[in-house]
């Protein structure tokens, strides 16, 4: 036989064997679990930090970043995904972490502003023009008005989006939690299409053109608007939103075992910094630090926010319970 | 898919691999259709081919050129790139060697002997196949997962395995399993024991009997399903989404880099990785045809 078996599983062989492994050339590994919509604040901030760490230290990081929907990314680092810090959309995805003892309960005063350096909101999304005259909340709901969110059981920013909703409607005149979810529900009834992601959702309007409204982290309505110049998209804002506060920690259990806390440690002090907050600010996150926000305050509107901590939500744990658990109110609408 | 089609019944690669032996019937004797039918049955299979496969695929690599070579290229010596195809490459290796002899084992296992539970095990030959692949990928984070089964043991030895290559391998292994087996069972069935018995009466001892005997008589076949199994390895998506963490530069092999890639906006870099792919599964299928040219000059064993 011309074709050896015999050298055919030695070539095989060899390939595994010699087929390089990740090699880990740094002095620091550090994995940031993060969110969807952060991609591209988190390349801006790694670069800057370890340029930073570098010419205190003298060491050099290596960053790993993992991005999906914030509650999927919450469930890997329960699962064992090793991560030194989480960045997530919402402070009950972490909570769900320190539930299973990664980190402590209290994880949240660890750091200032409720651990979440940064601050967003969701607005509106629509095509250039707005040809289908979207201006707030209730605009949501008309027959033949499709809206794109993604899925709020994976997705942080769906949650948000929900919330948000939620919120305006409660303001209404009359406005009750009954009135509330059933207008919920109506916004639901116009969604062709749930993404377990914010990046998916927003893929799914800008590049695949499905769908009149995107509703959007406002730093992922204007990366869009960045990336696809302004004769693409137009952002709206409605009348009341929500005071999204995306929050990070170290995870306890994991630099322990890696002997990383230090360095983990000063990485999320760092988002606070000036230079941290100026990033944040020019990837459109609104920065808690009072002297940077002025300075991009034009680039921010102003819009009445509500927190999830108003009575109405009594916090993540509640809001989490009550509308987004198994058999939640988002079940109850979903499955109608 | 042929590889599907079930065991008991026809010995489909069998009747394939013979179909290219014997001599073709003059294709107008046996079919009385008239012209027209034949015309508009063969511009549709043209078309549908065209459009369905064909379109799409060229479309990755306009795609991937649409910023010029010298684009193409930075996309594929990024690191991330890099490192997914690197990953790739050794996640294909591990589960095509693997699932190479595991379905020698399993397939000499079914048609040379006899044992109780052997149509169970038939049967679960095709269970990869009917398995959505998510689930394929959770068994493995149930497991070994930090909450899992074994995931505290793990830790506590400092092995890592889901969110890890160890995981991306066994979810691999798990699903390309039975291509290789699926390719020999029939084959081996319809052989039967009998020219290993003459060898054994012979005075050849078993591991001879497999190697000159056994192999030369399946080599075709499980080379067909070598190639099979590796197309799939490489491309696998869902399994591997499961248990991979996503950690770029580390976790993601090839498909997940590409859907990272797609949506970071950074489309052209993307096509350009999926083009690559591409180009693996054209090489797999080149290999295919010529080993079926091959198999039509030689006959099948």
């Amino acid at each position: 036989m011309s074709f050896s078996f015999r050298r055919l599983a030695f070539a095989a062989l060899v390939a595994a064997v010699a087929a390089p492994l990740p090699v880990r050339a740094a002095d620091v590994n550090l994995l940031n679990v993060s969110y969807d919509p952060t991609r591209e604040l988190y390349v801006a901030v790694n670069k800057a930090f370890g340029e930073k760490y570098k010419a205190e230290t003298g060491k050099t990081i290596e960053f790993k970043q993992s991005h999906g929907g914030s509650g999927k990314q919450a469930r890997s680092v329960i699962d064992g995904l090793e991560a030194d810090v989480v960045t997530l959309a919402l402070a009950y995805d972490i909570d769900a972490i320190a539930d299973k003892g990664l980190l402590s309960p209290e994880w949240q005063k660890r750091l200032p502003d409720n651990s979440s350096p940064y601050t967003s909101t969701i607005v509106f999304l629509v095509r250039k023009g707005n040809p289908k005259g979207i201006k707030d909340w209730n605009d949501l709901i008309k027959p033949g008005v499709k809206v794109i969110t993604p899925n709020p059981k994976t997705s942080g920013g769906a949650r948000w989006n929900y919330l948000a909703a939620w919120a305006y409607a409660l303001k209404q005149p009359g406005g009750s939690p009954a009135t509330a979810k059933a207008f919920v529900a109506d916004i639901y009834k116009n969604v062709p299409v749930l993404d377990t992601g914010a990046r998916g959702s927003t893929v799914t309007f800008t590049e695949r053109g499905v769908g009149d409204v995107l509703l959007a982290w406002e730093n992922e309505a204007f990366l869009s608007k960045k990336e696809f110049g302004d004769d693409k998209f137009d952002i709206v804002v409605p009348s009341i939103s929500i005071l999204a506060e995306p929050p990070v920690a170290v995870v306890d259990k994991v630099v322990d075992r890696k002997g990383t806390r230090a360095v983990a440690e000063s990485y999320l002090k760092f988002l606070y910094t000036k230079e941290g907050q100026e990033i944040a600010a020019q990837n459109f996150y609104r920065p808690r630090d009072p002297e940077v926000a002025k300075k991009y305050d034009n680039v921010f509107p102003k819009l009445d926010l509500v927190t999830v901590d108003d009575p109405a939500f009594g916090g993540w744990r509640n809001a989490q319970k009550t509308h987004f658990a198994d058999g939640g109110v988002f079940d109850q609408i979903y499955s109608n | 898919m042929s590889v599907i089609a079930p065991t008991e019944g026809v010995p489909y690669a069998v009747e394939h691999f013979h179909a290219a032996t014997a001599p073709p019937p003059p294709l107008e004797d046996i079919h009385s259709e008239p012209r027209l039918v034949r015309a508009v049955v063969i511009a549709l299979a043209i078309l549908f081919m065209g459009l369905f496969i064909l379109l799409p695929l060229a479309n990755v690599f306009v795609q991937a050129f649409s910023k010029g070579w010298a684009a193409y290229g930075a996309a594929l010596v990024d690191p991330d790139a890099l490192a997914a195809v690197r990953l790739t490459l050794l996640i294909a290796a591990i589960s095509v060697a693997t699932n190479t002899v595991m379905g020698l084992v399993m397939a000499w296992a079914i048609t040379k002997f006899e044992f109780t539970g052997k149509s169970l095990l038939i049967t679960l030959v095709d269970l990869p196949f009917s398995v959505s692949p998510v689930i394929a990928g959770l068994v493995f984070v149930l497991l070994f997962g930090a909450q899992g089964w074994f995931g505290p043991w793990l830790i506590d030895h400092g092995w890592k395995i889901i969110f890890a290559w160890p995981g991306i391998a066994l979810a691999t292994i798990f699903v390309t399993f039975p291509f290789v087996a699926r390719e020999l069972i029939p084959l081996m069935q319809e052989q039967g024991t009998q020219e290993e018995e003459a060898a054994v009466t012979l005075g050849a001892s078993g591991w001879r009997t497999f190697l000159k005997v056994t192999l030369p008589n399946v080599k075709w076949a499980l080379l067909y399903g070598v190639l099979l199994c590796n197309a799939r390895a490489m491309g696998e998506f869902g399994a591997v989404s499961v248990v991979s963490g996503h950690v770029r530069g580390e976790t993601n092999t090839m498909p997940l880099h590409i859907e990272i890639l797609y949506n970071e906006y950074q489309f052209q870099a993307s096509f350009a990785v999926a083009s690559l792919l591409a180009l693996l599964a054209v090489v797999t299928l080149l290999a295919k045809t010529l080993l079926e040219a091959r198999l039509g000059r030689k006959g099948g064993h």
